[in-house]
């Protein structure tokens, strides 16, 4: 293949990409390969859709990620694809009257998720400070505040992530279906079908998506081997990637990060179809509200006030 | 006067509240969970049991309210009683003849591992949400085990208006806050900003 001028993103490709790459720009040779592919070698650029994968296709496709994690970190993880508990759909809360505004659930995020530290640097949450006297006004929101102490003075928080829409509209706006709504209500991306052209960045309202632009850092002792599939394990460049409620958490029954991170208490997680859950009580019991209602998203995230 | 709360690692060891886990929630299908603990409560290091210093062998207890340090000469941290100090004093919550526990309105005691049945005296509504999952901190699993916090791990008794926690001991590690917390009196300090896009160029 000859050396091809293109967006900085398609250069210096490696192995993984290059397979992705080479269907983009020759149908032909795309379509000779899927022809390999689908009778003798499984490649996962080439597959089917990730829901029409057999088990032990899938399984194979976990055996890869595994190498690969072995050959751009050395060290061995457990990754997993573990489907959605029947008869769960998640639901978080978030309680404005407690949140300071102390940045912990960024961070556990970031470190629970492997999500690139820099160049790009890629935080699933945003905390917002806002004016008390102002409510929740999104233009005048400010995510780069810094101070000594929180909470400041007339000040208040509204950390953004995923909101987890019924009615997503990063999904409506994926051309290749790599991003999809779970039976849990978890949206997810396969970074293996994404190609990185950000409609659904463009269509998320909430600036839920983040791109990887880059390859980024993600330093081999703070890589978190424990990974789902569809969730944090190591990202490809340019790729989407999202919060997906710690997916690989939360399926095995356990709070999100952000959520044991929260000092304060001010983040609730469970199950919507329970009503004994936290997050039906906090429904059942306080005032609630999502965010840009307006847009008939329908959010599975709910802010509220406890007091 | 026995009271000095303040913070600091050492605690009754991992004291379960096993006795009210009957009344709390909940699992994948509605199943209540059997398995619930709290946190220990914040003692300072060597200060409990109380019985130690206030026996009343040593010295009989004195009813009469009045003012009273609060265990400075002890090599305690400063602390201050701001919780309707006008109206309240020490015995109003700490058992007159028995140091070691709290003591109820209506006259019973009870565990300092289960010292949100004595808040809830008051404060009825924040325990009620408190029970369900609605107030305060939990860690575990959402359908299964769980840990509480309880509201000393977060509110200084004497001086209950939320400011700030810190970490107790091992168990959490920098960034994710699973182990136990002491309330403090200084506010948190936040995490680094989040590079503009014009510092984070590739």
């Amino acid at each position: 293949m000859k050396p091809r001028k293109g967006l900085p993103i398609l250069r210096d490709e490696d192995a993984a990409d290059a397979g992705r790459r080479a269907f983009l720009r020759s149908a032909a040779v795309g379509a000779a390969a899927a022809l390999v592919g689908g009778c003798s070698s499984f490649d996962p650029q080439l597959r089917r859709h990730f829901r029409e994968l057999s088990k032990e296709e899938i399984a194979r496709l976990l055996e890869r990620v595994k190498e690969e994690n072995r050959r751009r970190f050395g060290r061995e993880t457990r990754v997993e694809a573990t489907g959605a508990i029947p008869g769960v759909e998640f639901g978080y809360g978030l309680d404005l009257s407690r949140c300071v505004g102390c940045r912990r659930c960024v961070y556990a995020c970031v470190k629970e998720n492997n999500t690139s530290r820099a160049r790009p640097q890629i935080q699933w949450i945003r905390v917002l400070e806002l004016e008390k006297e102002r409510g929740v006004d999104l233009t005048h929101a400010e995510v780069y505040y810094e101070t000594p102490t929180v909470p400041r003075p007339g000040k208040f928080y509204m950390p953004v992530q995923c909101q987890q829409c019924r009615k997503p509209p990063c999904v409506k706006a994926c051309p290749t279906q790599a991003t999809w709504k779970e039976p849990d209500g978890i949206v997810v991306v396969d970074y293996d079908w994404c190609i990185g052209c950000r409609a659904c960045m463009a269509a998320c309202p909430y600036g839920a998506r983040h791109f990887n632009w880059g390859k980024g850092t993600l330093p081999a002792e703070e890589l978190n081997p424990e990974q789902h599939f569809l969730g944090n394990r190591p990202r490809p460049r340019g790729v989407v990637d999202k919060c997906t409620f710690c997916i690989q958490r939360s399926r095995q029954g356990r709070y999100t990060a952000c959520v044991e991170a929260c000092p304060v208490g001010a983040r609730k997680f469970g199950n919507l179809l329970d009503p004994e859950s936290e997050i039906r009580k906090v429904i059942e019991t306080k005032r609630v509200f999502v965010l840009k209602e307006e847009l008939g998203t329908e959010p599975t995230f709910f802010y509220f006030y406890a007091t | 006067m026995g009271m000095a709360w303040m913070v600091a690692a050492g605690a009754l060891g991992l004291a379960a509240v096993g006795a009210q886990a009957g009344k709390e929630p909940t699992g994948a299908k509605g199943a209540r969970s059997e398995l619930v603990e709290a946190q220990p409560p914040p003692f300072s290091e060597g200060i409990f049991p109380c019985s130690q210093c206030h026996d009343p062998k040593i010295a009989p207890p004195n009813r009469t309210r009045r003012a009273l340090g609060f265990h400075a000469d002890a090599g305690e941290p400063a602390a201050v009683f701001d919780h309707d100090a006008e109206h309240r004093w020490c015995v109003d919550c700490h058992d007159l003849q028995d140091r070691d526990v709290l003591r109820l309105a209506s006259g019973d005691t009870i565990p300092f591992t289960r010292s949100y049945l004595l808040c809830g005296q008051c404060h009825g509504d924040k325990l009620r949400d408190w029970r369900v999952g609605v107030h305060g901190k939990r860690v575990g699993s959402w359908n299964g085990p769980k840990t509480y916090f309880l509201c000393v791990n977060c509110h200084n008794p004497h001086t209950p208006r939320f400011k700030g926690v810190r970490e107790l001991g091992p168990g959490g590690g920098p960034g994710i806050w699973r182990a136990p917390t002491a309330p403090t009196l200084e506010l948190l300090k936040p995490e680094p900003r989040p590079r503009r896009p014009e510092e984070d160029r590739l």
